[in-house]
């Protein structure tokens, strides 16, 4: 069990810089996150795309902003969970007990949730069949490319994943890649390198193809794609994977009794809090009167939900506010040397 | 002030006045249309957006942009007649627009 003050959901821009407004009021913080690395949105959908609306920042990238916060948090040393997901949250005496999906257990006082639009997940295929295989022989990551070996894998997507698993698994096993369309949205380098590969056999390109059937009971015996024309093409197959991209779900958030207004989290506009006394909500995943979803409004969200948070991990202590460019005990957080 | 017209798998029918200027997609969510999720709120980045543009609405609509097409990749189940509601905006040229909603958006 992990104590501290607050527990983050989210490390995107709006969670990053909330770390940063804890950390200066003095309050410790543990982050989790299902992706993989932090950032968000800002990381995952659009890192090279430009942003031209931070306050004093002409114009930065997704992937710049998100390194930028990293940099200005530094000093807090905060731990982030990545790649897990907060599943339960339970209410016990004065504090939040929080479990996440792969086991971690966390007691807070309170909980702030910088959780965007949901937790990013992998698109799946819309063939109603597919769900009995998923997991299994149709997956939508890979963990464990020997299972491949000698194998034949049917790739769907036409992206860089779905370039890179073709060239990766070519060496070892017989690869179809199947996609929409003629295009490929992958790099340049990727994309001549499997045309390249289809020439020497060791790939078979289907395009303009999209999966319309699978048959079989606890193995895939064989699937059927159709192409634009209406035509049928069936395949043999051991393996499918399908690289469509993330979507956003809302997840296991919309289960812990919070008022939802659509997919977002109503809250106050004093200290953001939910109905949930010490629960927290602030970015894109809250919603009231006059929202607008900016990133820029996230963090004015963050600074006050960080000191709504003062009380209820520091009941007997009152929050006395400081300005960063005077205050001796901010600068001893962030470690400023005179 | 534009008529555009969203029908969903079921048939149902809503026909709405849009405001030239803004896009199909924002049409529907002010309007409360079920089935456009927009979760990335019109940044082109998430194709929770879908739609199918009728046929012979094909050709009359501006280009797609390169990233749209892309996106298109990801949306669920897209056909030729799929484009981003996002990336449609608002104008005297697309009064009396006609666009299919999916089964769902993910």
């Amino acid at each position: 069990m992990i104590d501290t003050d607050v527990l983050v959901i989210g490390a995107g821009p709006v969670g990053l810089f909330c770390v940063h407004q804890l950390g200066i009021i003095g309050l410790k913080c543990e982050v989790v996150d299902n992706l993989d690395k932090r950032g968000g949105q800002c990381i995952e959908l659009y890192p090279d795309k430009p942003i031209f609306d931070i306050p004093a920042v002409p114009e930065c990238t997704g992937e710049e902003l998100t390194n930028n916060l990293i940099e200005q948090i530094k000093p807090f040393k905060t731990n982030f969970h990545l790649n897990d997901r907060v599943e339960e949250i339970k209410k016990n005496n004065h504090n939040w007990l929080i479990k996440t999906i792969k086991g971690k257990e966390f007691k807070a006082s309170s909980i702030i949730i910088a959780g965007g639009v949901g937790s990013f997940e992998p698109r799946k295929f819309s063939v109603k069949e597919c769900e009995k295989f998923e997991g299994k022989e149709i997956l939508y990551s890979v963990k464990d490319k020997s299972i491949f070996k000698d194998k034949t894998v049917s790739i769907f997507g036409g992206g860089d994943s779905a370039l890179d698993w073709t060239i990766e698994l070519s060496k070892n096993s017989k690869v179809q890649l199947i996609h929409r369309r003629d295009e490929f949205r992958g790099v340049q380098s990727s994309v001549n390198k499997v045309k390249q590969l289809e020439k020497q056999g060791k790939v078979e390109i289907l395009t303009q193809y999209q999966l319309s059937s699978l048959k079989g009971e606890n193995k895939i015996k064989s699937m059927e794609i159709k192409h634009d024309d209406g035509s049928i093409k069936k395949i043999e197959t051991n393996y499918v994977l399908g690289f469509f991209g993330l979507i956003m779900k809302l997840g296991p958030i919309a289960n812990w009794g919070l008022n939802l207004d659509k997919k977002n989290i109503p809250v106050n506009t004093e200290n953001f809090e939910t109905n949930h006394k010490g629960i927290f909500a602030i970015g894109d995943i809250c919603t009231y009167p006059g929202k607008v979803k900016l990133i820029l409004s996230g963090f004015h969200e963050g600074a006050l939900a960080a000191r709504g948070c003062f009380k209820y991990a520091k009941p007997d202590e009152k929050l006395r506010f400081e300005f960063s460019t005077t205050s001796k005990s901010i600068h001893e957080r962030l470690g400023v040397k005179k | 002030m534009s008529k555009i017209t969203y029908i969903e798998t079921s048939g149902k029918t809503h026909v709405i006045e849009v405001a030239n200027g803004l896009s199909v997609m924002e049409g529907a969510v002010q309007n409360d249309i079920p089935g456009i999720d927009a979760d990335c709120g019109g940044a082109m980045a998430c194709a929770t957006c879908h739609v199918y543009v009728k046929e012979e609405w094909l050709d009359k609509l501006p280009n797609k942009e390169d990233g749209e097409e892309d996106m298109l990749d990801m949306a669920y189940e897209p056909s030729k007649f799929s484009r981003l509601s996002c990336q449609l905006t608002v104008s005297d040229e697309l009064e009396g627009l006609v666009v299919k909603l999916p089964e769902k958006q993910s």
